[in-house]
């Protein structure tokens, strides 16, 4: 599992809010799944602060927090784009081409695995299993899953994306 | 080639998160039977019925109940297993989604048995699409009175609840599934104390995969003796098969136990796709071993595949057709393991990523007979001193190519470029 250092600042508004979902579990360190799963919607990452701040407020150690943050592969530390893309490695994937399907990302986007779009749209990363390999190669945007893609396809994909992203602003 | 549906008689039905539907399909009467039943005997029904586990290790469902059972405890947990995480298993995502109250049934009669009133079930991030139906599927339970208090007038009383995974395989190992419920790291613990002892939150628990639950209900619906007259001696009843990789057909099948794995292959799944051969098969998930074409004429039985080498756990069929490499593709499996290994025990930490790292450089064609043999010594090391299972079979797939595809390992040995390898970068560096 990757060690991250990072640090940024969150703005105090939203850990005000974290505060607030956090203290209704104070006790209680079973619901701390729960929590981040809620919390990382609303801070643009799990990063210290908010760490400091879950802490606190269910009565756990700062490092408890962090190590089970850095622990799993997907609760973000770093800030990620408005959307995630996540392609799966994973040898079913792999034998049905899921090289080419990265290489259309990557070749698309202009950007690496761990990286993030310049304009902050997508952040993409590789990952295991999606548990969709009866349509491999198969990754994830967000919560949505898509199969039977390839090099071409999976751009139409992302411009499918971004167009719906660009009407969504001038609305 | 008929496919028997038992797990799967209600896929393609409408509403199945609605009690009411499921009811009307004879749901819950296995439950209702159950009640009138005390612990000791529903156990000993599951015992007549044979029924084994189907999240990896076989193991007998019956006797995992009774080790929570025998204990102690006013506070015992029935836990499910839905992480499934195995790379090339889709079966619990169809199962939960096309018949949930089989699952809860089965949940609720296995708390019955040992005398607990809660459970979990622990689903994998991964699968957002089948939270809501599961959820659905729990609050249409209570409303039935199949969840809750005096579940159908009985006093026995039975709450589920959904915690969520966060993309860690390793997760689906029951200790480390229960600290990650715990809300800590998914680190395995040391076994034993064994969970039927202590286990979620230190107390009695029994863990099971989905599939395995879901058996249960079906077994007290229809009878231990009708369950055991399906499948083999060793292993009975039906199975989930994913057959995923290069075949024409894939996805999710259900077979009795012991069907042949050439004929689920040739005949179910229209055989290689696109007119090509095959390579090889890997069955039982991620850490099962390769096998070549000439060894694929078996019976699918947990015994029998034990037996020859092999391992059918979660009933993962993994088919590669002859335009890949091996090497290539147990490079990406080895890459897997040094991935997702958790790093709390060093035999484990360092050696999936040193096999790893051996095993990209003969792709390459940069190795030799002192990188075999190092390969063998960190085989016969991984097979003994890591924690967990992760790491314990995490050298499976190499060993097995190093046994039934040496050919194609001395090739890579002597330099012969393969143009396959040399363009592939591996899994994930
Ligand atoms: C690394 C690792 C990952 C596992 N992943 C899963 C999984 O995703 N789903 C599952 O049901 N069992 C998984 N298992 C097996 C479980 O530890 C456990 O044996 C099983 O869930 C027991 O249920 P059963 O008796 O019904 O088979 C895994 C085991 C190991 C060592
Ligand atoms: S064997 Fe591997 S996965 Fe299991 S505890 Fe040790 S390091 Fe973690
Ligand atoms: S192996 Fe890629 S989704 Fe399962």
């Amino acid at each position: 599992m990757n060690q991250v250092n990072y640090s940024i600042t969150t703005p105090q508004a939203q850990l005000v809010r974290v505060a607030e979902i956090a203290a209704a579990w104070h006790g209680r360190p079973d619901k701390l799944m729960d929590v981040i799963l809620e919390v990382q919607h609303i801070v643009p990452a799990l990063a210290e602060d908010v760490a400091a701040v879950i802490a606190r407020e269910m009565g756990i150690s700062q490092n408890d927090v962090y190590s089970f943050v850095t622990f799993y592969s997907l609760l973000p530390v770093r800030p990620s784009g408005r959307h995630t893309i996540r392609a799966c490695s994973n040898a079913p994937c792999h034998v049905r081409g899921s090289k080419a399907v990265m290489q259309g990302i990557e070749d698309f986007l202009k950007i690496r695995p761990g990286e993030t779009t310049e304009d902050g749209m997508f952040t993409y990363t590789l990952c295991s299993c999606l548990g969709i390999c009866d349509s491999s190669p198969a990754i994830m945007i967000d919560d949505k899953p898509y199969g039977n893609l390839n090099y071409e396809s999976v751009q139409m994909l992302l411009k499918r994306y971004i167009r719906e992203d660009v009407d969504a602003w001038n609305r | 080639m008929e496919q028997m549906k038992v797990l799967l008689r209600n896929q393609g039905k409408p509403d199945m998160e609605d009690a009411k539907a499921y009811i009307a399909t004879g749901g819950y009467d296995g439950l209702k039977r159950a009640l009138e039943m005390d612990g000791a005997e529903i156990i000993e029904e599951l015992k007549k019925s044979g029924l084994r586990g189907r999240g990896g290790a076989g193991f007998p469902t019956w006797l995992k109940l009774k080790f929570a059972f025998d204990t102690e405890s006013a506070e015992k947990y029935i836990v499910c297993n839905a992480d499934e995480g195995e790379p090339g298993t889709n079966k619990d995502r169809v199962l939960m989604s096309c018949d949930p109250h089989s699952l809860l049934e089965g949940m609720v009669i296995a708390g019955r048995a040992i005398g607990a009133h809660v459970g979990y079930i622990y689903l994998r991030a991964e699968y957002p699409q089948v939270r809501p139906i599961l959820q659905r599927a729990i609050d249409s339970a209570y409303t039935c009175h199949a969840l809750g208090k005096h579940i159908f007038g009985s006093d026995f009383e039975f709450d589920i609840s959904i915690r969520s995974g966060a993309g860690a395989y390793v997760c689906g190992e029951e200790t480390a599934l229960f600290e990650s419920i715990e809300g800590k790291r998914g680190e395995p613990r040391y076994k034993p104390p064994f969970p039927g002892v202590h286990g979620l939150f230190g107390k009695p628990t029994a863990l099971n995969n989905v599939e395995t639950l879901a058996n249960i209900s079906h077994i007290f619906r229809n009878g231990a003796i009708w369950f055991a007259g399906i499948g083999t001696k060793g292993s009975t009843g039906t199975k989930l098969f994913t057959v995923a990789g290069n075949v024409a057909h894939r996805g999710v099948y259900e077979f009795p136990m012991g069907i042949n794995l050439k004929a689920l292959i040739y005949e179910n799944c229209g055989g290689i796709a696109d007119g090509k051969g095959l390579l090889a098969v890997q069955t039982g998930g991620s850490s099962g071993p390769f096998i070549r074409p000439d060894q694929i004429d078996i019976p699918l039985d947990i015994d029998f595949v034990a037996a020859s080498g092999g391992r059918l756990g979660c009933g993962t069929v993994f088919v590669i057709d002859d335009s890949n490499c091996i090497l290539d593709i147990v490079r990406n499996t080895q890459d897997f393991f040094a991935y997702e290994s958790c790093g709390q025990c060093t035999p484990c930490r360092e050696g999936t990523i040193r096999v790893a790292q051996i095993v990209d450089k003969i792709c390459r064609g940069d190795g030799s007979m002192v990188d075999v043999r190092a390969l063998q010594e960190l085989i016969d090391m991984l097979r003994v001193a890591p924690l967990c299972g992760l790491g314990h079979s995490s050298a499976v797939p190499i060993a097995s190519v190093l046994q039934n595809f040496m050919p194609e390992v001395e090739k890579h040995l002597d330099g012969d470029a393969c143009v396959w390898c040399n363009t592939q970068k591996g899994g994930r560096s």
